[in-house]
Parts: C-alpha cells; sequence; structure tokens
C-alpha cells in the first residue's frame, strides 16, 4: 500500500544525499565553513519532514510527539563531542549536563512511545 | 577514514529517522518507527563517541549516559494521563541540552580558538541559545501547570501591557545577540552572552503564564517545534548535518501540530501565544441562572439500553477522573447489546495532540472505533445518544454563530445534532476556558453531575444488572 511513499522518500533522500554526504571542515580548524550545503540541507529536510508527517495518522499524534521527541535528542552527539573532548573542567561539566539531559530524552522518548503504541489494537479489540 | 565512516554512519542514522517517522503513518508499522529511530539513535552514538578527539573522559561520557538511563527509565512509566506533562518535560531537557551545548562552545572558542566565532556561527550560537533557553523555561512551565504544581498558577496570569513587555524582552535578547554576533570577542561580550541566556529564560517562563489549560496542545506542539530548531542551530554551531537534519524533522513534527492545533480552534500562533484567553471570558460568564433537566444514573441506562448508535465524546474530564477503563466497560455493556458505539475524537480534546486517543487505547478500545471530528460528524444525526464526557467547549454550539465567543469559528463535535444529549460534568462551573455552554441547557440534554469516573462505574453497574435477566 505504501509503495508510492517510499518511492518518493527515496527521491527525496537521493536529492538531499549530496549535500549530506558532502565533506565536514575539520572542527576546530579555521576552513570557511560549508554554511550554504548546511542551510540547503536544513531546507530539504524540513520538506521531507513536513511531507512524512502530514502523512501521520491523527490517532498516533502523541506517540508522534515522544518519537521526534527522543529523535531531537540527537543533541546528544554534540553533547559527548563536548564532554568527551580535552577541554576546560567547566566546558566539560557543561557538556556532562547536556548529555544527561539528552539521553534522558533518548531513553524515555523511545521507551514510552513503544510503551502506547503496544497499546494501539485494530478490530475486534484482542488482535496483535 | 574514521572521518569517513562518522560520516556514512551519520547518513544511514539520518535515512533511518526519516524511515521511522514514515512508519508512524499506519498503527501496524508504528512499533517499527520505534525500533528505526532506535538504531538510528545507537548507530550515530556510537560513531560520535568513536572519534579521535573524543579520547580522553570516556567515564564522564559513560557516567552522564547512566545518569539519563536511570531518570529516563522511570519518566517513561509514567501513567498515561501524565503523558503531556511528561512530554512538556522532556522539551525542557532538549532545549536545555541545546542551551548549555552552546554555551559551552561559546566559551570554548572564546577562550582558545577566537577565530572560529565567525558571524555565521555567532548567528547560530545565538539562535540556539536563545531557542534553547527559552524552551528550557517555557516547557518546565508548561509542565508544571499540567501536573497542577500548587505555586504555578493554573489559570491564566495577565497584567497590563504584558504582550508589549514579553515583545520588548525578546526584542532587546535578539538586539544583544545581534550586537554580539558583530563583536563576539570584545571585552564586555562575555557578560553580554550571560545577559541574553537570562533574558531568554525569563521570556521562557512569561510566554507560559499567560496560557490557560485549553490552549495546552497547541503550546506543547509549538515548544516541540522550538525544541527540533534549537537542535537544527546546534547543527549549525557544530558543523553537524545530522543534527541538522534530525532537528528539523522535530520542528517540521511540531510545526505541522501546531498548525493542526490552531486550525482545530480556528486560532492563529500571535492569537494563542499572546491572546490570554480566559481574560475576555469573565464578562461573558454570568448571563443569569439558567435551567439544567439532570437525569437519573437510572435514566440513562434506559435511553443508552434502546439505542443503536452511541457516539461517546470525551474531553478532558475523562483524563482527569481517570475514566478510561471504565468506559471501556461501558462499552462492551453496549456492544453485547448489539449497540454500535463509536468516540469521537476532536483535535484539542485533552492536554496534547492526541491526547484521547492513547488514553483509550490504554483501555484496550479499537482504535478502529475512534473516529476523528470530521469524520464523525455527518453521523450524528442519526445518532440516538451523544455521551458527552468531560467535555465542554469541542461540543459548544456557540462556536457556529455566536460572534462575540471567543470560541466562535472553532469546528466542534456535532453532539446538539444527536437525538439525545447526555452530559456528564464534574461540577456545574463553567469549562476549562471559563465559556458556559448552551448544550447543556437544551431541550434534549440531560445533565448528570459527579466524576467521570464513577457516573460511569454506577451505569456500567446499572447495566449488568439489567441486562443478567
Amino acid at each position: 500500500m505504501s509503495r508510492r511513499p517510499i518511492a518518493t522518500l527515496t527521491m527525496s533522500l537521493l536529492a538531499a544525499a549530496p549535500a549530506l554526504a558532502a565533506p565536514a571542515t575539520e572542527p576546530g580548524g579555521t576552513a570557511t565553513l560549508d554554511y550554504w550545503s548546511m542551510l540547503y540541507v536544513f531546507m530539504l529536510s524540513t520538506f521531507i519532514g513536513i511531507g512524512v508527517i502530514r502523512r501521520v495518522s491523527r490517532l498516533l499524534h502523541t506517540p508522534l510527539m515522544s518519537l521526534t521527541n527522543a529523535i531531537s535528542a540527537i543533541a546528544v552527539v554534540g553533547s559527548i563531542i563536548v564532554t568527551g573532548s580535552e577541554h576546560p573542567l567547566p566546558i566539560r561539566i557543561l557538556g556532562a549536563i547536556a548529555l544527561f539531559a539528552s539521553m534522558t530524552n533518548i531513553v524515555s522518548g523511545f521507551l514510552i512511545t513503544d510503551r502506547m503504541l503496544k497499546m494501539f489494537k485494530g478490530g475486534d479489540g484482542g488482535r496483535r | 577514514m574514521i572521518d569517513a565512516l562518522t560520516q556514512l554512519s551519520y547518513v544511514v542514522a539520518t535515512a533511518l529517522f526519516i524511515l521511522a517517522l514514515h512508519w508512524m503513518n499506519d498503527p501496524k508499522t508504528a512499533r517499527h518507527g520505534v525500533y528505526g529511530g532506535m538504531a538510528a539513535m545507537l548507530i550515530a552514538v556510537l560513531a560520535t563517541w568513536a572519534q579521535p578527539q573524543v579520547i580522553v573522559h570516556h567515564v564522564w561520557i559513560a557516567l552522564a549516559i547512566a545518569a539519563g538511563f536511570l531518570v529516563g527509565w522511570p519518566l517513561s512509566r509514567v501513567p498515561l494521563t501524565a503523558v503531556p506533562q511528561r512530554t512538556a518535560l522532556s522539551h525542557s531537557f532538549g532545549g536545555l541540552a541545546a542551551g548549555l551545548v552552546g554555551t559551552a562552545e561559546y566559551f570554548l572558542w572564546l577562550g582558545e580558538a577566537q577565530a572560529n566565532l565567525t558571524p555565521f556561527r555567532m548567528t547560530a550560537i545565538v539562535a540556539e541559545i536563545i531557542l534553547g533557553f527559552l524552551t528550557f523555561t517555557g516547557s518546565l512551565m508548561a509542565a508544571g501547570k499540567l501536573q497542577e504544581i500548587k505555586w504555578i498558577p493554573q489559570r491564566p496570569v495577565t497584567f497590563p501591557l504584558q504582550n508589549a513587555v514579553n515583545i520588548g524582552l525578546l526584542l532587546l535578547a535578539v538586539t544583544l545577540g545581534a550586537a554580539l554576533v558583530l563583536n563576539p570577542v570584545a571585552s564586555w561580550s562575555a557578560t553580554v552572552f550571560l545577559t541574553i541566556i537570562g533574558l531568554a529564560l525569563i521570556f521562557g517562563v512569561m510566554l507560559i503564564i499567560p496560557i490557560g489549560g485549553a490552549d495546552m496542545p497547541t503550546v506543547i506542539s509549538i515548544l516541540n517545534s522550538y525544541a527540533g530548531l534549537s537542535a537544527v542551530a546546534m547543527g549549525f554551531v557544530l558543523d553537524n548535518k545530522l543534527l541538522i537534519t534530525a532537528g528539523a524533522l522535530d520542528g517540521s513534527s511540531g510545526l505541522i501540530l501546531s498548525v493542526i492545533m490552531c486550525k482545530a480552534m480556528n486560532r492563529s500562533f500571535t492569537n494563542v501565544l499572546f491572546g490570554a484567553f480566559g481574560k475576555v471570558v469573565a464578562a461573558e460568564a454570568g448571563t443569569g441562572p439558567r435551567v439544567y433537566k439532570t437525569e437519573t444514573v437510572e435514566g440513562v441506562a434506559q435511553l443508552l439500553e434502546q439505542a443503536s448508535l452511541v457516539v461517546i465524546i470525551p474531553g478532558y474530564g475523562m483524563a482527569v477522573a481517570q475514566a478510561q477503563h471504565k468506559v471501556r466497560e461501558l462499552y462492551d455493556q453496549l456492544k453485547k447489546r448489539g449497540i454500535t458505539v463509536k468516540f469521537a475524537i476532536h483535535p484539542v480534546a485533552g492536554r496534547m495532540p492526541g491526547h484521547m486517543n492513547v488514553l483509550l487505547a490504554e483501555a484496550d478500545i479499537p482504535y478502529t472505533d475512534l473516529v476523528e471530528m470530521d469524520e464523525i460528524n455527518p453521523d450524528m444525526p442519526q445518532c440516538d445518544v451523544a455521551l458527552v464526557l468531560g467535555a465542554n467547549d469541542v461540543v459548544n454550539p456557540a462556536a457556529r454563530y455566536d460572534k462575540s465567543s471567543p470560541i466562535y469559528g472553532m469546528p466542534i463535535i456535532d453532539a446538539d445534532k444527536a437525538r439525545t444529549v447526555i452530559a456528564v460534568k464534574r461540577s456545574k462551573n463553567p469549562g476549562f476556558a471559563g465559556i458556559d455552554n448552551e448544550l447543556y441547557y437544551a431541550d434534549k440534554t440531560w445533565m448528570l453531575f459527579g466524576d467521570a469516573k464513577a457516573v460511569v462505574g454506577e451505569l456500567v453497574k446499572q447495566l449488568s444488572g439489567g441486562g443478567m435477566h
């Protein structure tokens, strides 16, 4: 049933791929930032997000919110870099608090989404 | 080499995140979405942790992750009626993480690599800290209101020139931000940076105090969007495209949900954020005493038994009373008699998008019987009994024609078109938004006062007693 959406999805992904795979400048280096490609990625992923999320069943809006919550806790990536690198102590403390906060969102977000989705049962009550 | 692997992992994680959201379009595949998201997150975390510059402080990372598990696990076990406050709380954690990382990066570069503070990066950092910290306090306030914490006022708090003060605060923060972008390393820059953080923290609180419970679904969606956007800003700061993509997905999700919520209330963003409900309403209420007709539980049970189509319209009252399991028993009793039972779900019923669906699903009611407002309304004239269960504004006919009503123009569930209406209500006071509801005084309406759970329990007792012989 979902052949067509997947196809559109793949196409949009392919369109976004060159931007996603563009080489990163060395972190900490003074090289000019590749900010045009970042803006492209932002623009394209916003459209992909809107396209995908518009089709989410209204039944599932609460789990959708907790799932996107967990996904946006991808801030964990930034927190790990700040916490784990050789930085002054206060910086690492800020990073560790951020890492803790993101991790909390990841764990509680995914688990509660699954807990809620488990409860949605179709037709005659007991199936699945 | 390791850098290429990291980037490749990020691309895979991005694709999985998109697929995860795609799977949410059908309840049958939705759980794949969770697994897809988890896998993507695991890949992203491992790929980042393996990076060469993250060599030194593994113990710190491990401890922070462990602490996240310790707090996150109990937060995922909260009762489903508390899901709105948990969601608000997690938005605030998301905002906090973004704000702190932005702060850390700024002071790091200020101390060690000032050349990194380009205007582009500075703009991103300023956006990150403003969005992050205002989401932090704003969502904390929202969570506090939803949890009904004593010292946080439930009713909208308003004062003269409130909007001017709020907009002024934001403008000041943005102006200081612009100054900082132009002078990132001046002697006063660090002070200005901290001032902006302070302003954002205050602005978050100010933004939420004028907001009442009925607007919470919209506000939670907007805060969701902000949390996502702060992650995007972090991605710009760190030059990390995975952060940008995942943040944008969250941001657009919050945006779509806000639009749906606003449409369902016939209000605009600005009106929700700056239009304090409740204030206007005080003058509207008190149009003199009008007469309700009350009915006994026995009478209502009889009405229900004779019906062939019953539509139950749940609202926040059902959530507060934790009545969903009793509602399931009522549903079973009616189904046993061959009566068709449907649930009419208004998009803003409850305190967050989709709130009612989750509660009813928890009580094992099949989602095929949960019907959206637009789909159920054409069937309402054929409905024998509309049972309004702790809902109020979403069935108020004044929304159709009364231009002076604060809810004028809001799409409603046509409960008044049913042959009989039974309204279960906690008290005789007007609803959360403080608006009187003429549906309660209509000829075909019968009121049943009491706690939703207790009342439905009584009804079930009546029906099961009567059904035996």
